[in-house]
C-alpha cells in the first residue's frame, strides 16, 4: 500500500502558502515508512496526476475557503474531497486540484482512499505576505490531525530525533528562512 | 465611440458588452470585456488581470544564489523555465561562465519543459476548445479506427479500443462527476468535427495525460528531483559519474540511458499522436482563421538553447532571437535588453503609479507600488465591477513595450521569426503543414497558427532532445565531467555591486529576470513574464495589447456562449492564473458570462 501526503498551494500569496506549510512541518517532525511519500506539490495542478495516480492513499493539506473563521481545520474524508480542493485556483493553468482527481478517476487509476486537512484562510491576496496568525497556529493541529489519520491508516509515523538537514524545502525557502524579514 | 489606435485597430465601444471573467467568489485572475456590433462581432476589447507583483519586495535582501527557487514559485508551470532564468541572470550579474555540460544539461531541462508543457497545453488545456467530448459519444468506433489509422502508424488505434473508451466517457459524462468535462460549450455552433474525429482526439487526452508523466523523469534524472527540480548558479547541481551505481543523485549510464529511452518515446508520441492530431484538427478549422492580432504586424523573440555555452549571440541560439514591427519580415531588429529604451513597462492603464505615467521605465529601474482606482466611466464599484473604464487605469498587469511598439511572445512569434530569417528547420515544417493543409503563410496568423506553432515547436523540441543528450554522452565519453564552476561561489569574490540580465524562451513567450545585486544580496529584482507582454493593457499611446488584438473583429455564434473568446485566449498559453472558468460555491467549475 503506497501513500502520498502532499501539500499544495503557493507559498508566495500569504495564506494560500498553508497547504506546503504543513507538509513541510510535518515532515521536519516526523519519519515515515518508506511506502509513503511526502510531497511539497506546490502549484503544479495537473502536473501532479501522476503521484495521485500512483498512490493507493492520498491525504492533501490545502487551504480551503469554507467561509469558517481563519483559521479553522476542516477534515474530508473520501468522496467529499473533490468538492473541497483548491481556495485559490493558484495551479494557475485552470486545473485545481478537483481536476487532478478527475483525471485520475478518468485513467482508472483512483485511490481508495482520500483525506483532505484544510484550513480556512483569512488573507489570499497578500503576495509576498506571511502567513495570517490564526492559519499558522492551525498547522501544528492539522499535523496532529493528519498523523490520526495516517494512524487510521495503519501508517506509522515516528518523531524525529533531530531536525533534519535541509528539509522538504531549501534555497531560503523553508517557512522560517522564507517567513524572516529581508534585512537591508 | 470609435478610436483607431496606432498599431492598427478601430475600437468601437458601443455596442453591447459581454463581460467573460472567470471570478465569482473569488477575486483576481483574467477577465475579458468585448464589444460586439449588431451582427456579434467583437469590435472592442479590454483584458485585465491580477498578477504577481513586486516579487522584488520578497527578494530584496536575500542571497543573489537562491533568487531561482523564490521565482520558481511565481508559476505552477513555469517552475524550470524562471530557475532557468534567474540563475542566468545572477551569472550575467557576477560574470559566471558555466561549464559546457552545464549548458547541455540546461537545455535538456529547458527542452523537456517545452515538449512537456506544449503536450499538456495542446491535449488538456486547449482541445476542448476545438474537441466537442459529448460530440464524441455519438461516434462509430469502427469508422474512428479508420480515421486513426488513415492518419498515423500510432498502434492504438482498433475499433474495440474507441469501443472501449466510448463506453468508459459515457459513463464518466452521465455519472455528472466534476471534470474536465463538465463545463464546457458543448453543441456549440463553433465546434466544426465529425464525432469520429472528436472520439479520436478524447483517446489522445487520456493517453496523453499517461504519457506526460515519462517526460518529466528527464527533470528527476538531472534536477534531482520533481516537482522543483533544482537549480545552481554556475552550472547544474548533479555530479556525473558514470561508472557509479549507487551514488544519489549523480549522472550515470543507467539513468543516461533512461533519459535516452524516454526521448525516444517522447519523438514517436508527439510525430505519430500530436502532429497527426493537430492536422487533422486544423484541417476542419482552416475556415476558421479568426485571432491573429499582433502576430501579423509585431513579434518578438528573445531566443533560447544556446548552441555554446555562455554564448548568447543569435548564432549561438537555436531558438530565434529578434524583433519584427510593422509586419516587415525582411527585417529583423537586434534585442538589447539592458538598454534603456528597448524594454519598458508602462502603466497608464495599469493599476500602478510612477512618478511620471507617460514614461515608461526599464526594469532594472521597475517600480511596483500599487494604485488601484477606477475610471469614470466604471459600471459597478469597486469590489463589484460590472464593466470596466478602459480609458482609465483597468488591470494589476503593466503594458511591456520594445521601443513603444506591443508585441505578441510565444511559439508563433518564435515560428514567424525563424521563419522569416529563412531557417530551414522553421521554415519547411511550417511550410510542409501549411500545404498538408491547403492553406497560405498567412493562415499562421491566427489562433489556428498559434496552435500549429505550439505543435511544431514541440516537435522541434523533442528532436533537439535527442541532439543534446547525444552531445552529453558525446562529452562525458571525451572526459568532460565539469558540471558546475564554483569559482565565484563565495560572495567574497563578488564586485560591491553588480546588475545583470537573463532571459529564456518560456513556453508561453519571451521572459527575463533583471537583478541589481548590492553587498553581496539583492537589491532589486524585476521579472517580465510572457503574459505580461501577450495580457497587457493599452499603453500611453493607446496602443492595445495581443490578448486584446487577437480577439477584435472575431464574430460570435452566441455571446451567452464565448467559445470563442476562450478559444482565442487558451491559444496563448497565458501563464497568469488564467482560468476562463472557475469555481461557484458549490464546487463546479464554471465561466460567467454577463451579456449587458
Amino acid at each position: 500500500m503506497t501513500t502520498l501526503v502532499l501539500g499544495i498551494g503557493n507559498i508566495l500569496w500569504g495564506d494560500e502558502g498553508f497547504g506546503v506549510r504543513a507538509v513541510e512541518a510535518l515532515h521536519r517532525g516526523y519519519v515515515l515508512p518508506n511506502d509513503v511519500t511526502v510531497m511539497d506539490g506546490g502549484t503544479q495542478g495537473l502536473y501532479l496526476v501522476q503521484f495521485v495516480t500512483a498512490a493507493d492513499r492520498l491525504l492533501v493539506f490545502d487551504a480551503i475557503d469554507y467561509g469558517l473563521a481563519p483559521g479553522t481545520l476542516k477534515i474530508v474524508r473520501d468522496g467529499e474531497v473533490p468538492k473541497f480542493t483548491g481556495a485559490k485556483k493558484m495551479s494557475l493553468h485552470q486545473t485545481g486540484f478537483q481536476e487532478v482527481l478527475s483525471a485520475a478517476d478518468l485513467l482508472r487509476r483512483y485511490p481508495g482512499k482520500l483525506a483532505l486537512v484544510g484550513c480556512q484562510p483569512l488573507d489570499l491576496e497578500n503576495w509576498g505576505g506571511p502567513l495570517t496568525a490564526p492559519v499558522r497556529d492551525t498547522i501544528a493541529p492539522a499535523v496532529d490531525a493528519a498523523l490520526a489519520i495516517l494512524s487510521e491508516w495503519g501508517v506509522p509515523a515516528t518523531p524525529r530525533a533531530t531536525a533534519e538537514d535541509g528539509g522538504l524545502l531549501a534555497h531560503d525557502i523553508d517557512f522560517l528562512a522564507y517567513e524572516r524579514r529581508a534585512v537591508g | 465611440m470609435t478610436i483607431q489606435t496606432p498599431n492598427g485597430f478601430t475600437l468601437d465601444n458601443s455596442g453591447k458588452r459581454v463581460v467573460v471573467d472567470p471570478v465569482t467568489r473569488i477575486e483576481g485572475h483574467l477577465r475579458v470585456e468585448v464589444n460586439l456590433d449588431k451582427d456579434n462581432v467583437i469590435r472592442n476589447a479590454v483584458s485585465t488581470g491580477t498578477m504577481w507583483r513586486g516579487i522584488e519586495v520578497i527578494l530584496r535582501g536575500r542571497d543573489p544564489r537562491d533568487a531561482w527557487a523564490f521565482t520558481e514559485r511565481i508559476c505552477g508551470v513555469c517552475t524550470g523555465t524562471h530557475a532557468l532564468t534567474s540563475v542566468r541572470a545572477v551569472e550575467n550579474a557576477l560574470k559566471i561562465a558555466i561549464p559546457e555540460n552545464a549548458n547541455i544539461i540546461r537545455n535538456l531541462m529547458q527542452l523537456t519543459l517545452q515538449v512537456h508543457d506544449h503536450l499538456v497545453h495542446f491535449y488538456h488545456l486547449h482541445a476542448l476548445d476545438w474537441v466537442d467530448v459529448v460530440s464524441a459519444l455519438k461516434a462509430d468506433p469502427k469508422a474512428t479506427s479508420a480515421l486513426a489509422q488513415s492518419i498515423s502508424p500510432w498502434p492504438l488505434s482498433s475499433p474495440g479500443y474507441f469501443k472501449d473508451l466510448q463506453i468508459r466517457l459515457t459513463k464518466f459524462v452521465e455519472s455528472g462527476q466534476l471534470g474536465p468535462f463538465k463545463n464546457g460549450y458543448w453543441g456549440h455552433p463553433a465546434y466544426k468535427l465529425p464525432p469520429e474525429a472528436n472520439l479520436m482526439a478524447v483517446a489522445h487526452y487520456l493517453e496523453a495525460l499517461d504519457f506526460q508523466k515519462e517526460i518529466v523523469k528527464i527533470h528527476t534524472v538531472y534536477g534531482g528531483k520533481n516537482p522543483h527540480p533544482n537549480w545552481l548558479v554556475g552550472g547544474v547541481p548533479c555530479a556525473i559519474n558514470i561508472d557509479g551505481t549507487g551514488a544519489v543523485g549523480a549522472i550515470n549510464i543507467e539513468r543516461l540511458n533512461l533519459v535516452s529511452s524516454i526521448i525516444d518515446q517522447s519523438i514517436a508520441f508527439v510525430e505519430q499522436v500530436y502532429i497527426p492530431d493537430l492536422i487533422a484538427i486544423a484541417g476542419f478549422y482552416k475556415d476558421w482563421l479568426y485571432g491573429g492580432g499582433l502576430s501579423s504586424t509585431s513579434v518578438m523573440s528573445y531566443g533560447d538553447i544556446p548552441e555554446y555555452a555562455n554564448d548568447y549571440s543569435d548564432k549561438s541560439l537555436q531558438l530565434p532571437r529578434g524583433v519584427i514591427l510593422n509586419g516587415n519580415l525582411k527585417e529583423i531588429h537586434p534585442i538589447d535588453l539592458e538598454a534603456p529604451d528597448q524594454v519598458q513597462e508602462f502603466v497608464t492603464h495599469s493599476w500602478y503609479k510612477y512618478p511620471d505615467e507617460a514614461r515608461g521605465l526599464h526594469p532594472y529601474d521597475g517600480v511596483t507600488e500599487p494604485n488601484f482606482k477606477l475610471g469614470p466611466a466604471t459600471k459597478g464599484t469597486k469590489t463589484d465591477i460590472e464593466a470596466l473604464d478602459e480609458s482609465a487605469k483597468y488591470s494589476f498587469i503593466k503594458a511591456p513595450r520594445w521601443k513603444g511598439n506591443a508585441v505578441e511572445v510565444g511559439p508563433l512569434a518564435r515560428y514567424i521569426i525563424g521563419y522569416a530569417q529563412g531557417k530551414a528547420e522553421f521554415k519547411e515544417p511550417t511550410d510542409k503543414l501549411l500545404a498538408a493543409l491547403g492553406v497560405p503563410v498567412t493562415a499562421l496568423f491566427s489562433t489556428l497558427g498559434r496552435t500549429a506553432a505550439r505543435g511544431l515547436e514541440c516537435q522541434w523540441a523533442a528532436q533537439k532532445l535527442r541532439y543534446y543528450q547525444d552531445k552529453l554522452v558525446a562529452n562525458i565519453k571525451a572526459g568532460d565531467l565539469a558540471t558546475a564552476n564554483t569559482d565565484k561561489w563565495l560572495p567574497s569574490s563578488w564586485p560591491k555591486e553588480a546588475k545583470g540580465v537573463g532571459f529564456t524562451e518560456a513556453p508561453r513567450g519571451a521572459l527575463a529576470h533583471w537583478i541589481k545585486i548590492k553587498d553581496t544580496k539583492i537589491d532589486n529584482y524585476q521579472c517580465v513574464v510572457p503574459t505580461t507582454w501577450n495580457g497587457s493593457p493599452r499603453d500611453p499611446q493607446g496602443n492595445i495589447g495581443a490578448f486584446e488584438a487577437a480577439l477584435m473583429n472575431t464574430p460570435m455564434a452566441d455571446p451567452n456562449q464565448p467559445l470563442e473568446i476562450i478559444r482565442t485566449l487558451h491559444s496563448f498559453d497565458p501563464c497568469l492564473a488564467c482560468s476562463t472558468h472557475v469555481m461557484s460555491p458549490d464546487g463546479q467549475e464554471m465561466a460567467t458570462v454577463t451579456v449587458r
